[in-house]
Parts: C-alpha cells; structure tokens; sequence
C-alpha cells in the first residue's frame, strides 16, 4: 500500500526509540503514558529502548530520539550533542524542547546573578540562559504544546513510522475554538491568544473557557498588530497580553522586533 | 561473609527526574552510601517575580508534569488566603474531588508503572502485558477512570484549564458527573485485586526511624490545608509552614533540604497514615491492617503500600463528594477576585507529599516574593540517611551486591520521588 518503506534513512519496521528529557517537569512523557485505551496500540508502533521515567532497559542504539525539556546548563548541551549524533531523526517534545517553554521567562530578568541569588541566596548553582533544542543542535520535528496533546502526538508518531510527510496545521486555534461553537472569550471579557496561536490542539483552553496562552507559538500568518487592536478595544490590559505573549516563547521573535516588549520594564525589585 | 560491592546508578530509572545511588562496601565495611540529586534548576520562584497573581497557578502547576493539579490547587489557595477569600463549598468541593483523581491517577501510575515490575521481576511494565495482562488492564483502567475524571473537573488531566483563583471557569457536566459514580464503583473491583496483588509481595523488612510531617486532619481524612503535624509531636499553622521546613541546601544536592525535630524528615503517603490513621473510613483501615500498615510504621518500602491504601480511600472519599455536588443545583462557578497587600500561603498534600506555596503580593496582586517548598525537597535527606542505613543493613546481612543494587533502586522509588520537581 505504502510505497515509502523509509523516512530519512529510517526502515519502516518498528523504529528503535529513545526518549529523553532535559530540564523540564516531564509532563509530555507521562502524556505519552495517557490515552489508556490506545497506548498498547501505540507502544507497539516502536521498539522503545530507551525511557528512563518508565523501564529500567537503556540502550544507546536507537533511530528516533524524542527530547522533552528546554536547554539550561552546560551538561545538557553535551547530551543533546550526543543524542544528535546517535539518532537520525530528532523530535523537540513540547513547549519547552520546540520554544524554550515556561523556564525561558527567567531570561527577561536578563540577570543570571540575581536570579540565582533570589532562588538559592548564596549557595552556588549552575543555570545558563535558557535555550530551545534548536539553539544547540538541529531538529527534524517539532511537536508542540504544554502539554503535548497525545492524539496529536499519535497521528504525528504513525506518520513518522510509516515515511509519511508530516503537516502542522496552519491555521490558527480560533479556527478549531469557532467549529466546536464555543462562546468566544472576548465576549467574556477574558484575554486570549487564539487568533494569532498555531491550531492542532483543537482549542483545548478555550473550550474550557480558559483563554489561550499561546503554548504552540505563533500560526504561520498571525497577525500580532492586530491582536493588539482586539486586545485594546476589548479593554484587556497589556499587561495580560504580554503575560501570555511571553509565557511560552514561540512569540519572542515577535516580542523582540517591538520596541519595549521585550521583558517588561519594573518586573524585578532590585 | 565479608561482602565487597561498588554501585554507582547514574540517572536512576523508573523515577520522575535525575538522581544518582552510591553505594562502596569493602570487606563488610560501608565506605561510601549516598544519594545525589543532580537535576537541573529551573527557577520557578524568580520567575514568578512580577507576575500578576493569576499567573501563579498557571505557572506553578507546570512544575511538576505528574502532580500539576496539586500544584496549581495550593498555588490558588495561597493567592486566595492572601487576599482574604473562602472559596465557596462547592468549590471545595470540586477542587477536591479533582484532587482526589489527581491521588488516584499519581499512586496508580507510581504502584504499577514505576515500583510494581521489581517485585515481579521485571525492567518495566511493557512486559507485564504479556505475562500479567490482567494486572496491566486493572492498572490502564483505574489510571483512565482518574484521567476521565480530573479532565471532567478541571478540563484537563495536566496542567488544569478550569482551576483559577476564585473557582471554576466552568462546572462539569452533571449527567456526566452522575456516570462516574458508576465507574468509581467498578474501580473497587480493581481496588481489590490490586490489594491482593500487593498482599502476595514480599516487601523488604527493614526500618529507619524518622520524623513523619503531613497535614492535620481534625474529622477527615487531610488533602487540603490546615494544621500541619509531625510524629514527633509538632503542630504548627499553614501560615508557620517555614517553621516546618527549615530549608538549606547541601554540595549533593541542587534541591533544597529539609529538617525538623531530627536529621531528617519524611513526607507522603506513609507520612500521611502516620499521622491521621483514625481519619480513614473505617473499611480503608481494615485493608492498612491486613496489608500490615499499623501507625507509627518506619518502614519507607510501605509507602507504596500506604499509596495504595489511599487509592481506596480517594475512590470512595470520591462517590461520596459526588453525591454531594448532585444533590444541590449549581451555583456560581467563579466568586470575584481582590487583590490586596501581604503574604498568603497555601498547604495541600500532593501525592508525595505536603507542598507549600506562599506569595507576598504587592497591592495590585502582583508577587514581589514567591518561595514553594516540595515534598520531595522535603524526603531527599531522609532518602540519603536511608540509604546509608540500607547499606550497613546489607553489609551485615552480606547481601549480594545485585540484592543490594535492586534493594537500593527500590528503596528510593517507594518515595515515588518527583525530582524535578524538588529542584523546580
């Protein structure tokens, strides 16, 4: 049926998979762990060799590495370095591996120092700015999300299994939040990032009535000015914007080329 | 017998998080027995610094991928003792009810993925669902029937989309509500079985004597806030939590440490029977008894044991509160919010463990300090100070260095140790 029996190199047959994690809370692992009623199915996709938080088995030789986390010291780089090297196809898992995720608004202090001195006061402890996989090393996929969403991540692994192109949607969460008829938040007055934030989650916050936060990063022709416009007239304060903006990292390339977004001003103390 | 052994685990495996085991005996004598955390930080509580008040729930719950409810509950109590807000009885009780599924989905992931396969021998769970299919379907379903319900409550199994401060951003479907009353009943049959599962293990007889810190239940069973207590006999406010902590840091490890009354100080499950025994439904206690959890038990194998008991505990804590939210119309799913000047904290027992938060908010809700203090921070020391005894324990017993690896990657994993989250 399938004409492709490889993707980049790798036979079609049960890739050997590793999976790993750098700094992160390891929440898009245990995702991989959820869906109950499918995850025999999906497991048997694989030939996992490699998952620390689950099996006690390592093995160094595998086809298909997943890396969960965000980079934040020296040794993480060389690990990743390292897995690079062994697998022929590297996946960032989540927010944190694709954006930098959460742990990256620690960067807008723009002040290592203080930020180690506020955690641990003196005791020394070693942090760097903190860095997406693709700061460091190339990545083949990016699967994204905080949390990654197991269906997604199901489509995305059997692609990848049987050779098959891989597309993220290109339209925005707006999209999906408007086909499952949700009230929109605006009209609750709530901020939310759906009109400027890559779909495929089906919109997962919104649908619960929780303003999107922007964890996938920005869809292909987001229109940040004019989110600004929406946000402004529906009198939501910047403040809130930028919060979410910056929350995740996909949109610090837009936070950056705006004048005064980029970290707010009077955010540290000292 | 004169035992020599060299253990040196790098990245223990089946636990959430990086830490190391080593462990040297020469000729009967312990040289080196240790227990390392190596994980990277992440610097939560900086990052928190200037943020509104409502990013504090959103940001403290993706902490920790395995207990993010826990997280983003406590985060949400301590804005709401901040600013002075008592969340309506139906909010406490859907917050816990959602804690509860967040208990049950955490005990049951750690009792069968990550501790399980030791006793039966195996590296994983994978090959059980050859060997023990029965055992892996009773565990997937009673992990899907917690996951169904914590999505229904909090929209989401991780990193919650309805929990915010003042409430709910919306109620579950009562219909649906209802149909789990149905599962929860089933899930006792899986209960069951998984008693008798555990019932048939032999788990390791050793003992360490320690300090057990928990919240204070005064008629239930304790999950969320309250006083705080300890086996040694201290009892102190949620507010006074620092007072239970007595945080500092060590060259072994980038979490934080703990301390009390002793050297050390053990939190979670086990810590929680410890202390409030009698506040288990009477049927819960007639399974602890017949599983051989007594109070005061030093044992730190039991706390899967003491996990599992729980488990039961949660599941019908969990039919009742059901019934209760049935039997009154809904009201108001989120009370209006003010921010205000000082400091709010907020104590909840996660599935490993009592966790604080506490924030000094500015007048416009905005955190000038955040500190959060995790149960496993708070276990690391006892972990290592168990070790050490493991490893005397083994010398004189002159197990083989295989037992003894096996005894000292089991040791660590009853903790069901959430390490990134200790180092967050």
């Amino acid at each position: 049926m399938k004409e492709s029996k490889t993707f980049l190199g790798v036979p079609l047959a049960r890739p050997r998979v590793a999976f790993f994690e750098l700094s992160s809370c390891e929440g898009c692992q245990l995702q991989l762990l959820n869906n109950e009623a499918t995850l025999l199915d999906f497991l048997s996709l694989m030939e996992i060799v490699r998952f620390r938080e689950g099996m006690k088995e390592a093995s160094d030789d595998y086809e298909i590495a997943f890396v969960e986390g965000s980079v934040t010291r020296k040794d993480e780089e060389e690990r990743l370095k390292g897995i690079r090297k062994q697998a022929k196809v590297v996946v960032a898992l989540g927010s944190c591996a694709c954006f930098g995720g959460v742990n990256q608004l620690k960067n807008r202090f723009h002040d290592l120092a203080w930020v180690k001195k506020e955690v641990y006061g003196s005791s020394p402890i070693d942090t760097q700015e903190v860095k997406p996989l693709s700061a460091i090393i190339q990545v083949d996929l990016e699967i994204y999300g905080c949390p990654i969403k197991k269906e997604e991540v199901e489509r995305i692994v059997t692609l990848l299994v049987l050779g098959e192109e891989i597309h993220h949607p290109q339209y925005p969460v707006c999209m999906e939040c408007k086909a499952r008829e949700n009230i929109c938040l605006f009209d609750l007055g709530e901020p939310c990032l759906g009109p400027v934030t890559r779909g495929g989650c089906d919109a997962w916050c919104p649908s619960n009535r929780m303003g999107c936060w922007g964890c996938r990063g920005p869809a292909p022709e987001a229109n940040l000015d004019q989110l600004q416009i929406i946000m402004a007239e529906r009198g939501i304060s910047r403040e809130q914007m930028l919060d979410r903006l910056e929350c995740f990292g996909g949109f610090a390339g837009y936070l950056a080329s705006q004048d005064g977004m980029n970290g707010k001003e009077g955010t540290k103390e000292e | 017998m004169k035992l020599s052994c060299d253990i040196d685990i790098r990245h223990l495996t089946r636990v959430e998080g990086h830490g190391n085991i080593r462990i040297a005996i020469e000729n009967g004598q312990v040289r080196e027995a240790s227990w390392e955390v190596v994980e990277t930080p992440r610097f939560f509580e900086a990052i928190l610094v200037g943020k509104k008040y409502e990013n504090a729930p959103y940001l403290c719950g993706r902490i920790c991928g395995i207990c993010s409810i826990a997280h983003t509950l406590t985060a949400i109590r301590a804005v709401e003792n901040g600013f002075g807000i008592t969340p309506s009885l139906q909010t406490q009780r859907l917050r816990l009810l959602l804690k509860h599924m967040e208990t049950l989905q955490s005990h049951i992931l750690h009792i069968y993925f990550l501790a399980a396969p030791d006793y039966l021998g195996v590296g994983s769970i994978l090959p059980l669902t050859v060997s023990h299919p029965k055992v892996v379907q009773q565990a997937l379903r009673l992990k899907l029937l917690a996951n169904d319900l914590c999505d229904e409550v909090g929209g989401r199994r991780l990193h919650p989309t309805r929990t915010v401060v003042g409430g709910f951003t919306m109620l579950p479907d009562r219909y649906r509500l209802g149909l789990f009353l149905q599962r929860l009943e089933t899930a006792m049959a899986d209960l069951d079985a998984s008693v008798e599962l555990f019932a048939s293990f032999s788990i390791p007889d050793f003992q360490r004597e320690t300090e057990f810190v928990s919240l204070q239940g005064e008629d239930e069973y304790p999950f969320i806030g309250g006083n705080l207590v300890s086996t040694d006999g201290v009892l102190k406010r949620e507010e006074e939590y620092a007072g239970m902590t007595n945080e500092y840091m060590a060259d072994w490890s980038t979490s934080k440490l703990s301390r009390l009354s002793r050297k050390s100080l053990s939190v979670g499950a086990l810590a929680r029977i410890n202390n409030n025994f009698s506040g288990l439904l009477p049927e819960v206690r007639a399974i602890a008894d017949g599983l051989g959890l007594v109070p005061v038990n030093h044992n730190p194998f039991m706390n899967v044991v003491a996990q599992l008991v729980e488990c039961v505990q949660v599941v019908r804590a969990s039919m009742q509160l059901i019934n209760e939210l049935l039997a009154a119309p809904w009201q108001e799913c989120r009370q209006p919010v003010e921010p205000r000047e000082g400091v709010g904290v907020g104590a909840v027992e996660a599935p490993r463990g009592i966790l604080y938060h506490c924030f000094h908010f500015d007048a416009a809700g905005r955190i000038v300090k955040a500190d959060c203090v995790i149960p496993t921070s708070q276990n690391h020391a006892n972990i290592r100070f168990d070790i050490e005894a493991l490893a005397h324990f083994c010398a004189a017993q002159g197990r083989s260095d295989k037992e003894i690896e096996l005894l000292a990657e089991m040791l660590v994993r009853a903790y069901d140790p959430c390490i990134s989250c200790s180092v967050h």
